[in-house]
């Protein structure tokens, strides 16, 4: 969590197109009174998020935060018991269709990549347009090849996800994901699992995303990417939001005493 | 020779040293082998004689069964009967069709390359049970009608097992699922069917049906008894199905539904292209094994007077007619059942190799 990773991800900082802010829809996703408890321990307190379509948000904290909880919550993997989680005006109840719906808009990358070994890298990611979206199966791997060839990994397309490296499993998931053409990207710790020399390869990605207008939820330690590609970096403790700033101030000038204290355990060595 | 280029070294022992080194190495092993080879020369010479050497195989009833050995005649006189059972000669050629489809479905699925293999398969699995639900008990089609209890032999055999095996998958998986479901109700009827059915042996199930089945149906309502039989059969597998495949959902990691959830997939899609492909890969090896304890439970439908492969043969070596000829009898029923327990255990094997990926999440 230290420097290298950090200048790791500063090589890319050129590439990054600048974010385009015409067509944005305010309030894709909103997060109002939110709480979750597991059983009596109440993991997130009074919650209360607006992200804006296009707007790239990383949410950082020690671990126990609640961060990862509280992204799993806005495609419904976790359920919450008070408040409300709107997104694309669509909210989250115990309405089974109505969860499908938003699981259909918003794609999830998650730290173990979670690849369905059975299927090859090409089925993984023609799976859900297939039997969700109903695409035609020709018109599906068109579109996967297409993300394939984002992701830098066409060549491994008729691999099964065993076959291939961390990173590049990564990769497949993030191309996996976007063959849904979702409106919202979720990232739980996508680079935590990772090997050192990895990291890159699957940030640059997620900076080219970026780039391209996705609306991004981040849960990571990269502070690097955090400076490059975030509009506002969120820090978690304890289950609530503790400071929320664009990454500039963020990191300058933090204003609780809590994230001046994270800030400096992890740039600290 | 640099270290790159090196072969491990190869062992080339010559047949002398290797015997000394694994048959004679001390003076118990030394033992051992002598007393080993002393029972090999003992016994196989005998087997080999009441098998082939002395076995009577020409002749038409038990005084042509002059030699010491087996009487094979048995076996090949009453072969018809237990085949077929009671059914009528001259309706047999139904069954042969059903055998010869049989073989038509399966047997090339041992083939790799065999043309349209996977539509046999599917023939197999979803076809043949209707052309045998026409053809065997005819009634349809002009055909003649032939009573099921009638039938008997290899063929009552093979219906028992296959309509078990094809019917309790299915409802296995469906009890298996359920089992695990979130929803209070249809968790609590699937664990009473399963713990129900499973603490319950064989043969009581087959008395029930038999016996008290027709008691708590209503009046005017009456299975056969093979019809019951198969029904007990079939529940009792499930039960027994469900747990196999239960433990392969268990084995299944958490991100993998959660990957599934999280694209959108919905339950069905989720359990039946993700979930369901992965843990029935993982349970074959205890799928197969149920398939096969199940082919052989099947000859416990003896007790309620149906007539299958051992059923025919038992009642046949009490027959005055022949004298001595139960080891043959039941020689044959066990290389009967070895035959087809064996085809199975193959087959799977074939199919995990195939299926395997070779990589977990």
């Amino acid at each position: 969590m230290g420097n290298s990773m950090t200048d790791q991800t500063q090589t890319s900082e050129m590439q990054t197109p600048p974010r385009d802010q015409s067509d944005q829809k305010p309030g894709i996703i909103r997060v109002e009174g939110m709480h979750k408890w597991y059983g009596d321990f109440h993991v997130l307190r009074d919650l209360n998020l607006t992200v804006d379509q296009g707007e790239r948000i990383v949410i950082c904290g020690p671990s126990g935060s609640g961060k990862s909880t509280f992204i799993r919550c806005i495609n419904r993997l976790e359920e919450h018991q008070q408040g409300k989680i709107i997104v694309d005006d669509v909210e989250l109840t115990d309405d089974v269709r109505q969860i499908d719906t938003v699981r259909r808009e918003v794609g999830m990358v998650f730290q173990h990549f979670n690849l369905f070994p059975h299927l090859t890298v090409l089925e993984n990611c023609c799976l859900s347009p297939i039997w969700v979206r109903k695409t035609p199966r020709k018109e599906a791997e068109a579109t996967a090849m297409e993300y394939l060839e984002r992701v830098k990994i066409p060549d491994q397309a008729n691999k099964f996800p065993g076959q291939l490296s961390g990173g590049q499993q990564q990769r497949v998931a993030i191309a996996r994901a976007l063959c849904m053409k979702p409106k919202i990207m979720l990232f739980d710790e996508p680079t935590s699992a990772l090997d050192p020399e990895m990291i890159k390869e699957v940030l640059d990605v997620m900076i080219e995303l970026a780039g391209s207008g996705m609306t991004m939820l981040c849960v990571t330690h990269e502070m690097g990417f955090a400076k490059t590609v975030a509009d506002r970096v969120i820090f978690m403790d304890g289950g609530e939001i503790v400071e929320e700033a664009p990454p500039h101030d963020f990191f300058t000038n933090p204003q609780e005493a809590r994230t001046q204290k994270f800030l400096k355990q992890i740039l600290a060595h | 020779m640099t270290e790159s280029t090196m072969k491990a070294p190869k062992k080339a022992l010559r047949p002398v040293k290797w015997m000394r080194e694994n048959l004679f190495s001390g003076w118990f092993n030394t033992v051992l082998t002598l007393g080993v080879a002393y029972l090999l020369v003992t016994s196989v010479g005998p087997l080999l004689n009441w098998f082939f050497l002395d076995a009577n195989f020409v002749g038409s009833d038990a005084s042509d069964c002059t030699g010491a050995g087996a009487c094979w005649l048995f076996i090949s006189q009453r072969l018809n009967f237990f085949i077929y059972g009671f059914y009528p000669d001259e309706l047999q050629w139904r069954v042969d069709v059903m055998f010869l489809l049989l073989a038509v479905a399966f047997v090339p699925q041992f083939i790799e390359r065999f043309p349209g293999r996977k539509w046999l398969g599917l023939f197999g699995i979803f076809g043949l049970p209707v052309v045998g639900y026409f053809l065997i008990p005819g009634g349809a089609f002009g055909l003649e009608e032939v009573q099921s209890s009638k039938w008997g032999g290899l063929m009552l055999t093979l219906i028992l097992a296959y309509i078990g095996i094809i019917a309790s998958l299915p409802i296995g998986i469906l009890l298996a699922l359920g089992r695990r479901s979130e929803m209070p109700i249809i968790r609590g009827i699937c664990v009473i069917f399963i713990e129900v059915w499973r603490a319950v042996p064989l043969i009581t199930v087959l008395f029930m049906a038999s016996v008290m089945l027709p008691l708590f149906l209503p009046e005017g309502v009456n299975f056969e008894k093979l019809a019951r039989a198969l029904i007990g059969i079939t529940l009792w597998q499930s039960a027994y199905m469900a747990e196999v495949i239960r433990g392969g959902l268990q084995a299944i990691p958490r991100g993998q539904y959660e990957a599934a959830d999280a694209l959108g997939l919905g339950y069905w899609r989720k359990v039946g292209l993700v979930i369901l492909p992965q843990a029935l890969k993982m349970v074959i090896p205890g799928i197969v094994n149920t398939f096969i304890s199940l082919f052989k439970d099947t000859t416990l439908v003896l007790i309620i007077g149906l007539f299958d492969i051992l059923g025919t043969v038992q009642s046949t070596v009490t027959d005055p007619a022949w004298q001595n000829v139960a080891i043959e009898g039941y020689v044959f029923v066990a290389f009967c059942f070895w035959i087809f327990c064996f085809g199975i255990s193959r087959y799977s094997q074939n199919l995990e190799r195939k299926l395997d990926t070779g990589h977990k999440t």
